[in-house]
């Protein structure tokens, strides 16, 4: 085996530490200046792609891809300053937005086209939190998948990966091309540094357009509404030991 | 898709801290933890991981008086007897708002209140007090006066001067029960409150109506807005919004004597007559206890930036620092400095991972704000380019995201939390012309070699000699890390640091205030002339000298 052609598709998102916000119209999410960063599951991927290579993995290429809107490049950079080798993005405008299937139909022809023989995706993005992406991907591709990773190791085509189940791990083995999705104990991502930064600048950013690909890409789901959960009741202080105690009785708890 | 922050905010701290929050207590000395309101403090509690090396023994604190056996209980105060505690259990009502320790064992209840967090300074104290509002105040201090009963003003007891602990018996009176916000006016931006509102649930308060309290400092979860003022503190952000007695435009206030001082105007222009509320803004409570402020608080930025370098000596730092100014002129929220030494103890004392490969001599933080993130991120790129391709930084990193902001800013924040974790620590707050505002620190670390305090091992006192602080400001926090309080190690640092510093006409306390620990080395920094005039208003306020006795003047 030559080497790997290692894929990670990145998505960019509302910053995990913003609340989001509804809009008036309660159809969506509120995105005009709020802060976005990368998904943080796809910063793992990337960073375990670049690990791969670090740990002497007879890595090829890592092609960080985004599907989204302009801005989406900013993610790309940003993935590309941690050691992507270069970035395809594909150009989706906000109001017509892909759902999983789509993107995995996209990424298929990707695959195709860049002979990747590994794809490493966060789990889930953290906005719509569909978690279907990599299965749907495999599907398609029919290749064995490995979902949520928190250990990977690779010994010539054979890769082996550690998940993280209920009550304990489960430890899979599967041969290249393979489809693995990350989950939070894998790894924990570097800070992009200045000269990275820099050079990541020069470093190709491929730019395309759905038109460059075949197939439907439109939704099947329509959103009906959005709303924000109903806000949690305030405590009250009780200003002693009598007043709790009395408290609790009223309520029932004594 | 609400709900996405709550899902995915946990699962990202669970992450970057791993399993290390917990431990994070043992670091924390434990007297603090117990008088930490119920906010939690991003910068340091969430953030600063787990102990590595073993954590300092819990020692007992040893009273100030025992420390500075100098100073003798004055007998004009009189001793507090039942009858004084009856009447103020009388006067407060419930009884979570008296700790009584002359009737009742109460010495675990006290303690907290009688000690400050660095261990350092220990009262006497037998009485708490927590009065509810601005009325009991001034009965308190009434009846105190009359009584002849020393007290000690007591915000979230955050300070670093031991002014905010009695030395012997003073009477405590606590402002954490006065937590209310006033108002805030959305078109000025002026928020009044009550001075025991902690500052982080201000700002949260604030950020809900996109404005930012125009202070922020590292022990924001517990420290008070009313004590803030009462000593003027300065923080992160006083190079962006400018100091207390600039943006506080009122405040509310009780005399000694019992007098309530209303002066909550909400107005940013009033020539009329004598500023009188700037002398209550850094009189740590010295003239009176304020109980309510009004402040201007600026609009809060949406586009926010943090990057932090690893420099090769402070001369680059210098460069970096005007080559900021410069390009990133208005936007330019902190620049702050941080010692080589002072992050390998950080990364010593939490096992916390630095930001940057290698070892540096020197790192600065610099964050920008605007309103704009197309804008100020391309000014920004522009800067890191310059100051890299010109060499003046050798590596550096830039956030990428909320969480990560956060992380680099603990790097600073956390640094003066982690110094105490061997023992104690001492900290001299200065302002020194920039140009040699870092000598000060070679210098003692010279000095105490010489006299063989500093190594690694337990003979020897002293960990480390480090500095830090507000480039921005030309202030440094000049800090010696210590295994135990020491008079040698005393006598190589005082007054020596004090002459040096006003061999360059800087300042002895830039923004932690006098306190007990500076009272007696006022005269390097004030003329004999303005200390006079300092008497003159401390006797006019407060004749029968009962406000924070022991301090100060």
């Amino acid at each position: 085996m030559s080497g790997l052609r290692i894929l990670v598709p990145i998505k960019r998102v509302i910053d995990y530490a913003v609340k989001p916000r509804v809009n008036r119209a309660q159809t969506a999410v509120e995105t005009a200046n709020v802060k976005h960063s990368m998904n943080p599951f796809d910063e793992l991927s990337i960073e375990e792609a670049v690990r791969l290579r670090e740990r002497k993995v007879p890595v090829e290429e890592i092609v960080a891809f985004s599907a989204g809107p302009p801005k989406a490049q900013d993610v790309l950079r940003t993935a590309m300053a941690m050691g992507a080798d270069r970035g395809i993005h594909v150009v989706v405008e906000e109001s017509e937005q892909l759902e999983p299937l789509g993107v995995a139909k996209l990424l298929q022809q990707v695959v195709g086209q860049e002979k990747s023989n590994l794809v490493i995706l966060g789990k889930q993005s953290i906005d719509d939190d569909a978690n279907q992406t990599g299965q749907v991907l495999a599907g398609l591709l029919n290749w064995p998948q490995a979902t949520q990773a928190s250990k990977v190791t690779i010994e010539g085509d054979s890769v082996t990966v550690t998940r993280e189940v209920d009550g304990g791990v489960e430890t899979l083995r599967a041969k290249l091309p393979l489809i693995i999705t990350t989950d939070l104990r894998l790894n924990e991502p570097r800070y992009a540094s200045l000269p990275n930064i820099m050079k990541a600048k020069k470093k190709p950013l491929a730019k395309k357009t759905l038109k460059d690909y075949e197939g439907d890409f439109s939704a099947r789901l329509k959103t009906l509404k959005v709303t924000e959960p109903p806000p949690r009741k305030g405590g009250v202080k009780v200003d002693d030991v009598d007043g709790m105690i009395g408290k609790l009785k009223e309520l029932g708890a004594l | 898709m609400a709900s996405v922050s709550r899902f995915s905010l946990p699962l990202r701290r669970l992450r970057c801290s791993s399993a290390t929050s917990q431990k994070t207590s043992r670091l924390r000395p434990a007297a603090q933890v117990r008088w930490t309101t119920a906010s939690t403090e991003p910068h340091q509690a969430d953030k600063s991981g787990g102990t590595k090396g073993a954590s300092a023994p819990a020692k007992v604190v040893k009273f100030t008086s025992e420390t500075y056996p100098e100073l003798k209980r004055d007998s004009k105060y009189s001793q507090i007897t039942p009858e004084h505690v009856r009447f103020f259990q009388e006067l407060l009502g419930s009884g979570s708002a008296v700790i009584d320790g002359l009737s009742t064992d109460a010495t675990d209840d006290i303690e907290p209140f009688n000690s400050d967090w660095m261990r350092k300074y220990r009262g006497h104290s037998k009485v708490v007090l927590k009065p509810g509002s601005t009325e009991e105040v001034s009965k308190i201090l009434k009846y105190c006066n009359n009584n002849m009963l020393a007290v000690v003003p007591q915000g979230g007891n955050t300070g670093l001067v031991g002014g905010s602990v009695p030395v012997f018996d003073e009477i405590v009176i606590n402002l954490q029960r006065m937590t209310n916000i006033r108002s805030f006016d959305e078109v000025s931006g002026i928020l009044v409150a009550d001075a025991g509102v902690v500052l982080e649930i201000a700002d949260n308060f604030l950020a809900e109506k996109n404005h930012i309290f125009p202070l922020d400092l590292g022990a924001k979860g517990s420290c008070q807005i009313g004590g803030n003022v009462a000593t003027n503190a300065g923080g992160l952000r006083l190079l962006r919004y400018g100091s207390l007695h600039g943006n506080v435009l009122g405040i509310e206030a009780v005399l000694p004597d019992g007098t309530i001082v209303d002066d909550l105007i909400k107005l940013r222009k009033n020539n009329t007559g004598y500023d009188i509320k700037q002398l209550f803004i850094g009189g740590e409570g010295t003239i009176g206890i304020i109980t309510a402020i009004s402040i201007l608080c600026p609009q809060r930025s949406s586009a926010l930036n943090v990057a932090y370098f690893g420099l090769e000596s402070y001369e680059k730092c210098q460069q970096a620092f005007r080559e900021a100014k410069s390009q990133l002129s208005e936007i330019l929220s902190a620049f702050e400095l941080m010692d080589g030494r002072s992050q390998k103890l950080l990364n010593r004392a939490t096992g916390r991972k630095l930001p940057l490969e290698g070892e540096h001599p020197f790192y600065c933080l610099i964050e920008t704000s605007g309103s704009n993130s197309d804008h100020d991120s391309e000014k920004l790129t522009n800067f890191l380019e310059h100051v890299m391709e010109s060499e003046i930084v050798s590596d550096g990193v830039l956030a990428q995201d909320q969480t990560q902001i956060r992380d680099l800013w603990s790097c600073r924040e956390g640094i003066p939390e982690c110094l105490g974790h061997w023992g104690g620590v001492y900290k001299y707050d200065l302002s020194i012309p920039i140009s040699s505002m870092y000598e000060i620190v070679n210098d003692v670390r010279d000095r105490m070699t010489e006299a063989g305090l500093i190594g690694d091992d337990d003979a020897h006192p002293v960990v480390d000699v480090v500095g830090y602080g507000h480039m921005g400001d030309s202030n440094v926090h000049l800090n010696i890390p210590v295994r135990r309080y020491d008079k040698k190690v005393e006598k190589a640092l005082e007054p020596f640091v004090y002459e040096w510093v006003q061999g360059k006409y800087g300042s002895i306390s830039a923004e932690h205030g006098l306190g007990i620990q500076k009272k007696p080395y006022i005269g390097y920094s004030r003329s004999d002339t303005m200390i006079k005039l300092m008497k003159q208003i401390k006797d006019l306020y407060d004749p029968n000298g009962i406000m924070n006795p022991y301090k100060y003047l």
